[in-house]
């Protein structure tokens, strides 16, 4: 299967090391940056390119671009992971289409276009006869979305509840336990890189209210936007607050709320017992889902990191090389 | 106490002939009824040496049918000492976050005691400086599950208008 890279940030610089290391029989035959791309029908040395990202800060002929990668490369799935535009999904959105309309298969990290597009790009990708899949969007490392579309097929499910911003989680896990203010847990997650320079993103709930988005369109069949969903973020919670929680043996943690039969989709803070299995430390994410049949599931793993997210990506890549789908 | 079922939780001290099979006896009238006995507890240290002894018992049973117990007992000679009903069976707590003495707190609290199926039956507060924000854990309790929910949307409302943070509970599942 040969295969197109769009975007060398972290999660793209993660895949590529992971397929030298783990599966180097999958054929790299086009990869962009944001400045330069490569192009070679017969498969990219990408132990060289790799080296060259890392001296030159670029990964190929700077009079290349993605654009000529998704147009011209020969490619039977693009791996799309460019940086998110949640506003309007560009330039992923344009990639993606382009591709899918080629009849080949994509699989991307980018929250951007499939909160916003995906019942147009699942046409789409069904109207070619290929693949599209986006695992990685939702909970990192959490096959959440394969679990709920593959595993769970013989179950209704009730309800989603998740913790699906490690940043928010870490900002809360050291309040409760540290007794930090939140302007002093949030410094705290920028020096370690868990938050960016501009939280509001992260901190108001959007990241996570954007999770939800995905999930209830791909999951439930809904058609919504992110005006649908109600979110409160954590920038205003106090240190008192988590402490009266406390007293209750409970802490606070923000969470993402799917009810499907009522159409509830909710980000907010909420007063949950410490010993609850959403109840995870620091970055991680958890998800509970709960079923007709299989009772509640829970699953607790890695929200974001380049390796992680690589791992999700991976898994949609092989997924679709082994033929095991076409949804 | 209430609940959502419409079974009415009570607890009852009974005044029982000491001798043996009257407890059974006793007991019988509430199993009949279709009532079911949650508890029952002997009190042993009793300083009065008649013949008779004080039993309590908790049980459950549909609100209609309780006062046709009260009278089955009387009817068999037992008397009930003490009658015990807890209208509230449902209990959540809440955090609210904002101004909340500078836009009336008896306000606020009263928004739901004024609903006669719900009411806020204790209150934590954290008033960290004049002009900062404080923190404020309620406990709500209320007759039925809908009431909370009721209860809840008034909240809602309330904290909204006012510009304060609720924090609702995740319930357990």
């Amino acid at each position: 299967m040969r295969i197109a890279v769009l975007g060398l940030g972290s999660v793209g610089y993660g895949l590529l090391s992971s397929i030298v290391d783990k599966h180097p029989n999958l054929t790299i035959t086009g990869v962009a940056d944001s400045k330069s791309a490569g192009i070679n029908p017969d498969g990219i040395d990408i132990t060289s390119l790799l080296a060259q990202k890392k001296e030159t800060g670029i990964c190929g002929d700077p009079s290349l671009t993605a654009r000529d990668v998704v147009t011209h490369a020969p490619y039977d799935l693009l791996v799309e992971v460019t940086p998110t535009d949640a506003g309007t999904g560009e330039p992923a959105y344009g990639y993606i289409k382009e591709a899918l309309s080629r009849g080949a298969h994509v699989v991307t990290s980018n929250k951007g276009p499939v909160a916003l597009y995906y019942n147009e790009l699942h046409e789409l990708a069904q109207k070619n006869n290929v693949s599209f899949r986006y695992e990685a969007t939702v909970a990192g490392a959490i096959p959440i979305l394969h679990v709920m579309q593959h595993d769970l097929l013989g179950n209704t499910i009730t309800a989603l509840y998740g913790v699906l911003n490690g940043t928010c989680n870490y900002i809360l896990t050291r309040m409760a336990e540290e007794g930090l203010t939140y302007t002093q847990a949030l410094a705290e997650a920028r020096e370690l890189g868990y938050a960016e320079a501009d939280p509001t993103y992260d901190v108001k709930g959007i990241d996570a209210g954007i999770k939800l988005v995905i999930l209830a369109n791909t999951i439930f069949q809904k058609n919504i936007t992110l005006n649908d969903v109600s979110i409160t973020g954590i920038d205003l919670l106090t240190d008192d607050a988590l402490r009266l929680a406390e007293h209750q043996d409970c802490t606070i943690r923000l969470i993402g709320e799917i009810v499907p039969g009522t159409d509830l989709f909710r980000i907010s803070p909420r007063i949950i017992p410490k010993n609850h299995p959403l109840v995870v430390k620091g970055t991680l994410n958890a998800i509970t889902i709960s079923t007709d049949m299989a009772g509640d599931l829970t699953f607790i793993g890695k929200g974001a990191g380049s390796i992680e997210t690589a791992s999700a990506i991976l898994g949609d890549i092989l997924y679709i090389s082994q033929g095991k789908c076409m949804d | 106490m209430i609940r959502g079922d419409g079974l009415v939780q009570v607890s009852m001290k009974l005044e029982i002939r000491d001798s043996p099979g009257h407890l059974v006896a006793a007991l019988l009238p509430i199993s009949d009824i279709g009532g079911n006995i949650k508890t029952v507890i002997h009190e042993h240290n009793q300083e009065n040496t008649n013949d008779f002894l004080s039993v309590e018992v908790v049980i459950e049973i549909p609100q209609e049918r309780l006062e046709s117990l009260i009278n089955l007992f009387k009817e068999k000679g037992i008397r009930i000492q003490k009658i015990g009903q807890d209208r509230f069976s449902y209990q959540l707590s809440v955090i609210i976050i904002g101004h909340l003495v500078h836009t009336n707190l008896g306000d606020t609290v009263d928004q739901i005691d004024r609903t006669g199926y719900a009411e806020i039956t204790h209150m934590n507060m954290a008033m960290p400086a004049i002009n900062e924000r404080s923190s404020a854990q309620f406990v709500i309790r209320s007759v039925t599950r809908e009431d909370m929910d009721h209860a809840l949307q008034i909240l809602r409302t309330v904290a909204q208008e006012k510009g304060f943070l609720l924090i609702e509970p995740l319930e357990v599942m």
